[in-house]
Parts: C-alpha cells; sequence; structure tokens
C-alpha cells in the first residue's frame, strides 16, 4: 500500500455504525468490563475505585451525576462519568467530566464523540451550560480529545505541591 | 507566545493543503494569499515535503498536496521543524538564585505551551477555523476600521 493510502486509510478507520452503539447508564454488570478497560489502558488494576465509583455515580447517583457506558455487539467498549457541581473553586454550577475511556481497539470510530455528546446533553437537561474537565498535561491523547470536540484552555489554572514529612 | 515566521509560513500552507488534500496547490498561490514571499515559502515547503507532511507534484497543475494524517499531525510537530519550543530560560545555565528561580517559572510556562501545540492537531485547528474565535469579531471589526 502505498504511503498516501496508508494515510488515508489511518485517517478513516472503519467506524462503528452509530446504531450499532448504545449509549446507557451503568449497570452492576457492566463494571468488570469497565475495570478491564481502565486496567488495560492504565497498567494499573482498580478495583476497589471503581467499585466505589459505581456506588456513587451507578446505583445510588445523586442528581447530576453521571455514569454512561457505551455498549456495541453486547459488550461495553466505553465509558465516561461526569456530574454537575455547584460553585468549586468559585464557579457556577457547570458540568464535570473526570472519566472518559474507550477501549484500544474501539477507538479512532467516534465512540468518545458519542459518549461526550450523550453526558454533555445530560448535563445541558440538568440546567448547566459548561462543561469542564481536567487531565495530566502529557496525556496527549485525550487531550487531543478534547480539543478536537471544542474543549479551549479554560480560566483555571491547576497548581500543587509536594508535602514533605 | 509568538511564532516565528517560518513556523507560521508551514501552518499557513499545511491548512491550505489538509483543507482540501486531493488538490494540488501551488507555492505561489499560497504566497500571494498570505502575501508572503514566494523565496522563502519555497524553503518552509521543502523542509515539510523531506518530512513526509506534503508531497510535491510536478508538471502541469503540480504544486504541492498533503501527504499527512491530519487527525494526527500536531502543531507541535510541525512547529518543533523550524524552532525550538520552549527554550524560555534566563541562559545563565542556573548561575543564581534567581536564575534558578526565573528557570522554574519559565520552564511551566514551557510545558505548558508544549503540552498545547501538542493536544492540538491540524484537523483541529481546521475545525477552529470554523468557529467564531472569542475576541476575533472585535479585533476583525477594528482592523476593518484602521
Amino acid at each position: 500500500m502505498s504511503r498516501r493510502k496508508a494515510a488515508r486509510a489511518e485517517a478513516t478507520p472503519p467506524p462503528v455504525p452509530r446504531c450499532d452503539l448504545a449509549i446507557r447508564p451503568v449497570r452492576r454488570g457492566d463494571l468488570e468490563a469497565v475495570i478491564a478497560i481502565d486496567t488495560q489502558v492504565t497498567g494499573l488494576e482498580k478495583r476497589d475505585y471503581w467499585r466505589s465509583v459505581y456506588r456513587r455515580y451507578g446505583e445510588a447517583a445523586a442528581p447530576g451525576a453521571q455514569f454512561l457506558v457505551g455498549e456495541s455487539g453486547g459488550e461495553v467498549i466505553g465509558f465516561i462519568i461526569g456530574e454537575v457541581r455547584d460553585w468549586e473553586f468559585g464557579a457556577p454550577p457547570c458540568g464535570w467530566v473526570f472519566a472518559i475511556d474507550v477501549r484500544p481497539d474501539a477507538r479512532q470510530s467516534g465512540i468518545g464523540t458519542r459518549l461526550l455528546e450523550s453526558i454533555s446533553a445530560g448535563f445541558r437537561r440538568a440546567g448547566v451550560r459548561k462543561v469542564r474537565t481536567m487531565l495530566a498535561s502529557d496525556n496527549t491523547l485525550i487531550l487531543s480529545f478534547f480539543r478536537s470536540q471544542g474543549m479551549m484552555a479554560g480560566r483555571f489554572i491547576p497548581l500543587e505541591m509536594d508535602l514533605d514529612g | 507566545m509568538k511564532l516565528q515566521q517560518n513556523s507560521l509560513l508551514a501552518l499557513y500552507s499545511l491548512v491550505e493543503f489538509a483543507g482540501d488534500p486531493t488538490r494540488h496547490i501551488a507555492a505561489a498561490e499560497i504566497a500571494e494569499k498570505y502575501q508572503v514571499s514566494p523565496h522563502h515559502l519555497a524553503k518552509v515547503l521543502a523542509e515539510l515535503a523531506r518530512a513526509g507532511i506534503v508531497q510535491s507534484v510536478r508538471g502541469v497543475g503540480g504544486g504541492y498536496r498533503f501527504a499527512a494524517n491530519a487527525r494526527r499531525l500536531t502543531l507541535l510537530d510541525v512547529i518543533a521543524r523550524f524552532e525550538d519550543v520552549g527554550s524560555g530560560s534566563t541562559d545563565r545555565n542556573g548561575r543564581t538564585p534567581a536564575d534558578r528561580a526565573l528557570s522554574a517559572v519559565l520552564g511551566e510556562i514551557d510545558e505548558m505551551a508544549k503540552a498545547t501545540l501538542k493536544s492540538v492537531t491540524l484537523a483541529t485547528l481546521l475545525r477552529l477555523m470554523q468557529q467564531k474565535v472569542p475576541g476575533s469579531e472585535a479585533q476583525s471589526e477594528a482592523e476593518s476600521s484602521a
């Protein structure tokens, strides 16, 4: 395959048909798939963390909290989690996305876009008009994804310091 | 942050090429559109061709065409070919505590700039061009009335 054809093929991976992808609230039975995706992506299994996230955002979610999964062919292939937070950091109520991931073999087919569209629709229904997120500056993949969706640098600057002893 | 002329010429050219990847565009057309020196632009395009980002097409209707993946090519990939991104230090090798403290602060800015340029692909830049950028309206009004 010529380099040009290869580049074009890479640019347009086979998409998961929109009709084949269902975005829905997480169920208890999805948790293993969510843990597996996160473990595959981060290289670290965080079972207790995900159980606690499920308890807070899944089964007993507060108003404005969302834990959605993308399902295709009977398999969970991505998820997104977020909630509306009021007056945190002095900001008027807005939607925060604090986790998103798509199984590596299912990427580049619009699943992340559908997940973000769905959670944003939920935020709109909850009455907020802005969505924010925060991630590591070296997480180029997810940064590029959010940028491609129209997100720009916000008016907050994250700061941190080491706590010695 | 200000980009050097070569970086700007490269990005101007790439938005033209990537905006219509099937079209061959003559360097002269880009030079005229952006009011830049054709000679200067030719050098920039030669570097982009060497990097495999564009492909030169000879003959009638020749010029250059886009040869990369706009969804993968980042602004940093392009700019780093023409300038050293994030060289903001005091150039004194941390000789004094003031140099070291200033270098730490400038290093923060460099890291943010690099992360930003690395997260914006050419495809995202093309999409941004279709959107209304905050402040651009006021600026273009000021420009047209100047």
